[in-house]
């Protein structure tokens, strides 16, 4: 069980700039993400692209706002879950929250901050018949270790960058890779396209295009799937080990619909006092939380994590006072 | 330059909302629709990564062409081969946009 003063979960900017401001109070933090790497949003969806409403940051790529949120975070030694849901909270006899997640990782603390922005992103999913019977199964919407395809017969469906970076990659260690696409045309990087027309010419790659996966068969596993061209409704079937549908990623609120917090539309209501939610010792602060004018901007994030930690030390010393200390006076301690 | 546009929004219970909005606050039409309190799901805020602000135009206004990440987000929520898909979220307000007719797709509801 790991153990912690306050569980943080999305390690987007809110949740790592919480790190800095836990810290100064001398609490400990551990962040848990669904996505691979910290960051939230800034890392998986724009991370060069700039961001222009940072006080005293005239310009700063998201990518670079997340290295120095890191940085600015790493005198407290945050740990982290990454890869992982949250799934589901469980009040703990000795009063602290346990907070497990899809993997089954728990962990442990006082204090829960939600700070998950838009939820977690979760891959999309096409509508093909049995697509959801084969699931672990030889369906997968993400690649997490591609010796896994390693002579098997691999049909990948998808026309953004991912599924063209995995057709190329996979094309050398596959016995067989065929790129199901809805068009006539790829939309990925013209280098990526070349390369899986080159990949094609030579037979490493086989090119359905104008087509669809539309029905998927098996006993206790995948076998074989239909697919459907679209000029002339043909349908042929394909003898399959994996399927991989790739059509980007979709947030979603996920779990923490089920936690029994008061929701408004898609958001958590707080109170804007200290961004507390209506369980004790839980929070929510960032694009995740609703009250009178919040605005979704990430310096109203930073804003409210400062808050936060505030009113979650009071939570957990109700007995301590509690002094406002300038980083200018006193600096910083690492732990 | 009129300050004023009218826009026709069709919501998913099928409710016709005439609203004037000023096109001179950069404005898009996502944000117009909240601004009148039409539910709108538009999960991301504006950033073409959701798919849920998507709209079907029923005029027959020349909208801008649209972007690469606007046509491949549609692409991938499985909405581009629906005639007329845009999302609203890519679309400023402009006068020529003027008694613009649009429906909100499924996907802007939960």
């Amino acid at each position: 069980m790991i153990e912690t003063d306050i569980l943080i979960i999305g390690a987007g900017p809110c949740g790592l700039f919480t790190v800095f401001e836990a810290g100064l109070l001398k609490l400990h933090c551990h962040l848990i993400d669904s996505l691979p790497q910290p960051g939230g949003q800034l890392s998986e969806i724009y991370p060069k692209k700039p961001i222009y409403d940072i006080p005293g940051f005239p310009i700063v790529m998201a990518g670079d706002l997340v290295k120095n949120l890191m940085q600015q975070a790493e005198p407290f030694k945050p740990g982290f879950t990454l890869g992982e849901r949250a799934e589901k909270i469980e009040k703990m006899d000795d009063g602290r929250w346990k907070l497990t997640t899809n993997k089954g990782t728990e962990h442990a603390a006082p204090i829960i901050a939600i700070a998950a922005g838009l939820g977690c992103f979760e891959p999309r999913k096409p509508e093909i018949l049995h697509l959801l019977n084969f699931e672990d199964k030889g369906v997968d919407y993400i690649i997490k270790d591609p010796e896994k395809y390693r002579n098997m017969n691999v049909v990948i469906s998808g026309g953004g960058d991912s599924a063209l970076d995995w057709a190329i990659f996979l094309a050398d260690v596959a016995k067989s890779v065929t790129l199901v696409h809805r068009r006539m045309h790829f939309r990925g990087h013209l280098d990526s396209v070349h390369k899986v027309n080159d990949l094609a010419a030579i037979g490493k790659i086989k090119l359905v295009l104008n087509a669809e996966v539309t029905e998927l068969n098996g006993a206790d596993k995948l076998e074989s799937l239909e697919i459907t061209d679209f000029k002339d409704e043909h349908k042929s079937i394909q003898e399959v080990d994996y399927f991989i549908p790739l059509f980007g990623l979709s947030p979603k609120l996920g779990p923490l619909k089920h936690w029994n917090l008061n929701l408004h539309k898609e958001s958590i209501a707080v109170d804007p006092k200290d961004y507390s939610t209506n369980m004790p010792g839980i929070y929510a602060i960032g694009d995740i939380n609703d009250y009178p004018g919040k605005l979704r901007l990430i310096l109203c994030g930073f804003h409210e994590a400062t808050l936060m930690v505030q009113s979650a030390y009071k939570h957990i010393n109700p007995d301590k006072n509690l002094v406002l200390k300038y980083t200018t006076v006193s600096g910083v301690t690492a732990f | 330059m009129e300050a004023l546009i009218t826009l026709n929004i069709t919501d998913l219970n099928g409710v016709k909302h005439k609203v004037e909005t000023p096109v001179d606050m950069g404005l898009n039409l996502m944000e117009a629709i909240r601004l009148h309190e039409i539910p709108i799901k538009a999960l991301c805020g504006g950033m073409a990564l959701c798919a849920s602000c998507h709209v079907i135009l029923d005029s027959h206004h020349q909208l801008p062409e649209m972007s690469e990440s606007e046509e491949a987000m549609l692409d991938d929520a499985f909405l581009l081969d629906i005639p007329n898909s845009r999302l609203s979220c890519q679309l400023k307000l402009t006068p020529d946009l003027d008694g613009l007719e649009v429906r909100l797709g499924e996907s802007t509801g939960n």
